[in-house]
Formats: C-alpha cells, sequence, structure tokens
C-alpha cells in the first residue's frame, strides 16, 4: 500500500466539541493507526490472515475495555473516548475494530456488567491488556436477526451445566481463549456463560474464503456436551436483555468506526481527484466529481454531529437503544455508499490494493449486516415512533 | 540523570498557512498545534535514558496557555513533570533567555531539544542556551549514547558524520535517528492527568529581533519544455523570460 496519507476531515470544527484529552486519546490511536496498521493491512487482507502482532498495540492505545473502571485494567474513560478509538482503528480496517469492538463491547463489557466480582477480577485485566483474546456467541445458522429462537443450551449436572449447540460468524473465535456465549437452560432462559479454550467438547473451525474482514479471524463455536462449572455463568443478567445490553455498546462503537472508514475513503477520493489529471486538468475540477466529493463530506459531517451527540447522551447513561440503532444504521449505510462513489472517482485504480476503497467497501457490507442488520436497525426505529411492533 | 527538555508548540505538518491581512501574524483559526516534530525526537530519547538508567524528565516549555495540551501530551509520552514559562515566545533572545533562567542552577545534567523547530526554523536555541549558561552545546545530534557521565554523540556533517564525546552537563539538540519518536498510551495519557504542571513568570528580557511580514512561497510557474539539442532556444529563454543571463 501506497503511504498513509490520510487528512481526517473535520467540516464543522467538532474538534471544538472535544476535550484535550479526547482529542490526545485519538491522535494517539491515529498516529498508531498511521504506524502499525496501514502498512501491513492490505497485504494482511490479501492473505486473509488476522495481524495477530497488533494486539498488544491495541491494548496499549486503549482499544481493550477503554470504558472498563481502571481497577479492572481498563481505562476509566467516557464513551467518547471509545467511540474515537473506534473510528480511528476502523480508518485503519473494519476487520482491526472488529477485534477491538468484539473484545471492549461484547466479552469485557458483559464480564463488568452481569459478571460476578470473581470473574472480573479474573477476567478482565487480561482481557485488557490483550494476554487473552475473547469472543462472543449469540448468532446461530438459523437464528440470526432472531435470536430469542436459539437452540444452544445448558442442562444442570450438580455443579457444573452442560452445554450443547452451535454458534456461527464469530470474529475472533479462532484464537479466542474466552467465549461469552448465550444460551437457553432448561425453563428456555437465556443465560450467558464464559466458556474457555480447553475445556473438553468445546471447538472453534474457522470460516474461509470471506470476501470481507479478511484481516480479521471468523469463525463458529462448536459445543459438543461441554461441561462448563456453575462459577463461569454470568449471575446477574438473564433473558434476551443480556446480549442485547453488548449489541447496545457495540453498536455505539460501529456507529462511530463506520465515520473512520467514511473519512479514509473521502480522504483518499479527494487527494486523488486534486492529482488525477484528465483533459489537461484535475478531474476534482469537473461537476460530477465535486457533486460526488460534496455530498460525501456533508453525510460524514451529520455522521460526526450524530456520534458526538450520541456520545454525550450515552455518556449521562441516556442514549436509548433506538437512538443507537438510528447511528449505526444511518452511519454504516453513510459509509458504504461513500465507498462506493470514491471507488468511482478512483477510476480503475479503485479497485486495486493500491488505494483502500475496495477494501472498506467488502469490509463494509459486514458491517452493515453484523450487529443488527440495516433493515432490523429501520425497524427498531420504526417501532419506537410508531410504538406497532413489524418484526413478526 | 536529571534531563530537562525544551519543546516548542508548532502548527501541524499537514497545516495550510495562511497570515492575517497585514501579513503580520499566523493565522491560528483551526490549526492544530503539535510538539515539534524534532523535540519529540529529544523528549523520547530522554525518556528512554531514563528508563534505561533512571532519572527524571521535564519538560520545559515558553508560551502561553493555549500550549497546555501540548505539555500534556509529552507529558502523556513519559516526562515526569513540566514547567511552562508563561510568556509568547517573542524571539530566540528572549526564549533563550528563559531556559537558561530556569535550567541555571537547577541541576540537569542534560538539556535536549531538537535541531530546530518547523514553524521557523531559527536553530539557534541550543547554541544560545549553551552560551547563556556556559555549558557545552553540540548541534544537530543523530545519536546520544550515556556512560555514566560521559556522552557520545554522532553529529550530522556535510557529506558524513562526525562523533564527539562530552561530559554532562551539556546541551544537544536532535536530529532524525536519535529516537523514534514514541506514540502515548492509554496509560500515560491517563497519568498525564495528575503530572505537575508548574506555570512560572517570565523574567524581563529585551527582544533583539522583530518580524516585520510573512509571505508564503510563490506557486510554481509553468513549465516550458525545450528540445535537448535546441540550447539557441534555452538561452533565448533564460535571457528574455527568466532574466536570469
Amino acid at each position: 500500500m501506497a503511504t498513509d496519507r490520510f487528512i481526517a476531515p473535520d467540516y464543522y470544527l467538532l474538534d471544538e466539541l472535544l476535550t484535550e484529552e479526547h482529542k490526545l486519546i485519538r491522535d494517539s490511536a491515529r498516529a498508531w493507526v498511521k504506524k502499525e496498521v496501514s502498512p501491513i493491512i492490505e497485504d494482511a487482507c490479501q492473505k486473509a490472515e488476522f495481524p495477530k502482532h497488533l494486539i498488544k498495540g491495541l491494548a496499549e492505545v486503549g482499544a481493550f475495555g477503554p470504558y472498563i473502571p481502571v481497577e479492572y485494567g481498563g481505562g476509566g474513560l467516557d464513551q467518547i473516548s471509545y467511540g474515537l478509538i473506534m473510528q480511528e482503528l476502523e480508518r485503519g480496517d473494519s476487520g482491526i475494530r472488529s477485534t477491538a469492538s468484539v473484545q471492549s463491547s461484547l466479552v469485557m463489557y458483559p464480564i463488568y456488567t452481569y459478571g460476578s466480582e470473581e470473574q472480573r477480577k479474573k477476567f478482565l485485566p487480561k482481557l485488557a491488556s490483550g494476554e487473552w483474546m475473547g469472543c462472543f456467541g449469540l448468532t446461530e445458522p438459523d437464528h440470526g436477526s432472531n435470536p430469542g429462537g436459539m437452540v444452544t443450551n445448558i442442562k444442570d449436572d450438580g455443579d457444573h451445566v452442560i452445554l450443547n449447540g452451535a454458534k456461527m460468524w464469530i470474529s475472533n473465535s479462532p484464537f479466542a481463549q474466552v467465549a461469552v456465549v448465550w444460551a437457553k437452560d432448561e425453563e428456555g432462559v437465556i443465560r450467558g456463560l464464559i466458556v474457555e479454550r480447553g475445556m473438553e467438547g468445546f471447538t472453534t473451525p474457522e470460516t474461509h474464503n470471506k470476501w470481507s474482514l479478511r484481516a480479521s479471524a471468523t469463525g463458529e463455536l462448536v459445543f459438543d456436551n461441554v461441561r462448563v462449572p456453575k462459577e463461569n455463568i454470568l449471575p446477574n443478567v438473564k433473558g434476551l436483555k443480556g446480549p442485547l445490553g453488548c449489541l447496545n455498546s457495540a453498536r455505539f462503537g460501529i456507529s462511530w468506526g463506520a465515520i473512520g472508514a467514511a473519512m479514509d475513503c473521502y480522504d483518499s477520493a479527494l487527494r486523488y481527484s486534486k492529482e488525477r489529471q484528465q483533459f489537461g486538468r484535475p478531474i476534482g475540477g469537473f461537476q460530477l466529481q465535486q457533486k460526488k466529493l460534496a455530498e460525501m463530506i456533508t453525510e460524514i459531517t451529520k455522521a460526526q454531529l450524530l456520534t458526538w451527540r450520541l456520545g454525550v447522551l450515552k455518556n449521562e447513561n441516556r442514549a436509548t437503544p433506538a437512538q443507537i440503532s438510528m447511528a449505526k444504521r444511518n452511519n454504516v449505510n453513510m459509509a458504504l455508499e461513500i465507498a462506493r462513489e470514491a471507488r468511482q472517482i478512483h477510476g480503475g485504480m479503485g479497485i486495486t490494493g493500491e488505494y483502500p476503497i475496495m477494501r472498506h467497501m467488502m469490509n463494509l457490507e459486514s458491517v452493515i449486516t453484523y450487529e443488527g442488520t440495516h433493515d432490523i436497525h429501520l425497524l427498531i426505529t420504526g417501532m419506537d415512533v410508531t410504538g406497532e411492533n413489524a418484526f413478526t | 540523570m536529571k534531563i530537562l527538555v525544551c519543546i516548542s508548540n508548532v502548527p501541524d505538518t499537514t497545516t495550510k498557512i495562511t497570515f492575517n491581512s497585514e501579513q503580520t501574524e499566523f493565522n491560528t483559526s483551526g490549526v492544530q498545534f503539535v510538539i515539534n516534530p524534532y523535540d519529540e525526537i529529544a523528549l523520547t530519547r530522554a525518556i528512554e535514558i531514563t528508563e534505561k538508567d533512571g532519572g527524571t524528565v521535564t519538560v520545559l516549555h515558553v508560551g502561553e496557555a493555549s500550549a497546555d495540551p501540548t505539555i500534556r501530551k509529552a507529558l502523556a509520552m513519559g516526562a515526569h513533570d513540566a514547567i511552562r514559562v508563561n510568556a509568547a515566545p517573542r524571539d530566540a533572545w528572549f526564549v533563550a533567555n528563559q531556559i537558561s533562567n530556569v535550567a541555571n542552577g537547577a541541576g540537569y545534567d542534560l538539556i535536549l531539544m531538537g535541531r530546530e523547530s518547523i514553524d521557523h526554523n531559527g536553530s539557534q536555541m541550543a547554541a544560545l542556551v549553551g552560551e547563556l549558561m556556559n555549558i557545552p552545546s553540540i548541534s544537530i545530534c543523530k545519536s546520544l549514547t550515556l556512560e555514566g557521565n560521559k556522552a557520545t554523540v554522532d553529529r550530522e556533517i556535510e557529506g558524513g558524520k562526525e562523533v564527539a564525546i562530552v561530559e554532562t552537563p551539556f546541551i544537544a539538540s536532535a536530529s532524525e535517528g536519535m529516537a523514534e519518536p514514541r506514540i502515548p498510551n492509554m496509560r500515560g495519557i491517563m497519568s498525564a492527568r495528575t503530572k505537575p504542571l508548574n506555570v512560572v513568570e517570565a523574567v524581563a528580557v529585551d527582544t533583539l529581533s522583530e518580524i516585520i511580514s510573512y509571505d508564503t512561497p510563490k506557486g510554481r510557474g509553468q513549465v516550458t519544455l525545450v528540445e535537448a539539442d535546441n540550447t539557441d532556444k534555452l538561452v533565448e529563454l533564460l535571457h528574455t523570460e527568466a532574466k536570469v543571463i
């Protein structure tokens, strides 16, 4: 990949809405991405390899549980800090951001929020440092948008439970030491369990041949009569609200992350439009290209304002799941549209690995589907404003 | 080892430079300021030295409160404390006097700074402070290693390098190669919240220079291509258009 010449757009001087510490956290993550991610990410994607050597650096920039309290190894930072870190990571690559999202929002968050004090102390510091990586098992082969229909189950066995079932589309699963898994108990109530690598009957086959998130490892979780100690059950939550609480946190991060991918595509397209000459002048001087670029920066600016406000609400514990759905849906779609338009501005070069566009575009096809599909988020907003359930 | 690192607060390298309508002042609106990149190298080397051999790194900045975020970044990178001399950095002589006033008698074994700031590019500071404090000053160092109170430095010179040995206390200005600038990590950013940033007032010093006006470089002109064997045409153009011969 060519040298990373990224300059972040800030059309409405939104930096003035951030604290100096927010900017320092964001700029440090941005510098780290330029130094560590940009030079290797294209190659990692082409080879479909997760760059494991980045884990230590991800932990150091605060990508793992930045809002988890310091006493458990987290950063003790606010939600806007978390969002900004996700934005910068996804500016590098959605797959790298996905790894951090899963670790923070889908593994550390439930252990912190629903776990016992012993579970917090045992798992969180090692997850924050990246010594252990985690994954999250909710989606099943036949239950994606309808997680409540899950068939993965636990049966009582004295001081253990017996876990059976399978999960799929699980980021980080091939190398994770721990998995936060959601399964129904004998009463049909959804419970959360911490399953650890090495437990007999627990395997994590990798999903190959993805055209998206190629620098992120994805796999399945297969449970064949896995004996899980009861002390690994998350004691403080029952029902679907457990996993949905995790998804709220992850979707919030994704709404920021998508802006990062959009900014990278816009920045590359803007630079290319000034450098690429046709008919004797830069293509940025032609109206059709300007339309694309003007609409891109408009949409990015709107998305930046949306997430900033959502961050303020989340810091005050006032952000509703429906508000988070709106931001995730809007921003990921915005990023995907910008990737497509930016690809056109780059002409044929846009399909090559010399530019990040096609990689972002392919990644965003996953992001618009995972953590609640584009359509499901629309139904969440629809139900929120009408009071009518259109899911079933 | 007690180290003082002097840092400047400069516009980010990607800044689009503009001036006020009188061309007398740099327009700072919307400009992001950063630690001068050469100072960042010096600071990183200072932190590396104290991590290996023990000691403290104090960051010194001559400037107004608007530079505090830049100083906090230096603390997040690993400096132990900071001093800000509360005055606009009017010229090199003024700043050098403020630095020497803070450093004199404070027992620093080593004073490090960048070879130049990337805004005014004066390259005078290390020499001026060395003279004012009457201690050795070595400019444009590509590496610096310490063995007890003796330092070995590689200096960049025309067409090669020079190796020098110097005893503490001394001043050195850093160039590329002395260290790879460090990116603050989250722990560093969190610990920077509570590290001391002491603000002291400036001593009265006359300035020796005054900036009259600024101008940006002229844009590139049109390129006229001349066939390699058409020297008459080239000479004519150099006479009539470029007017250089």
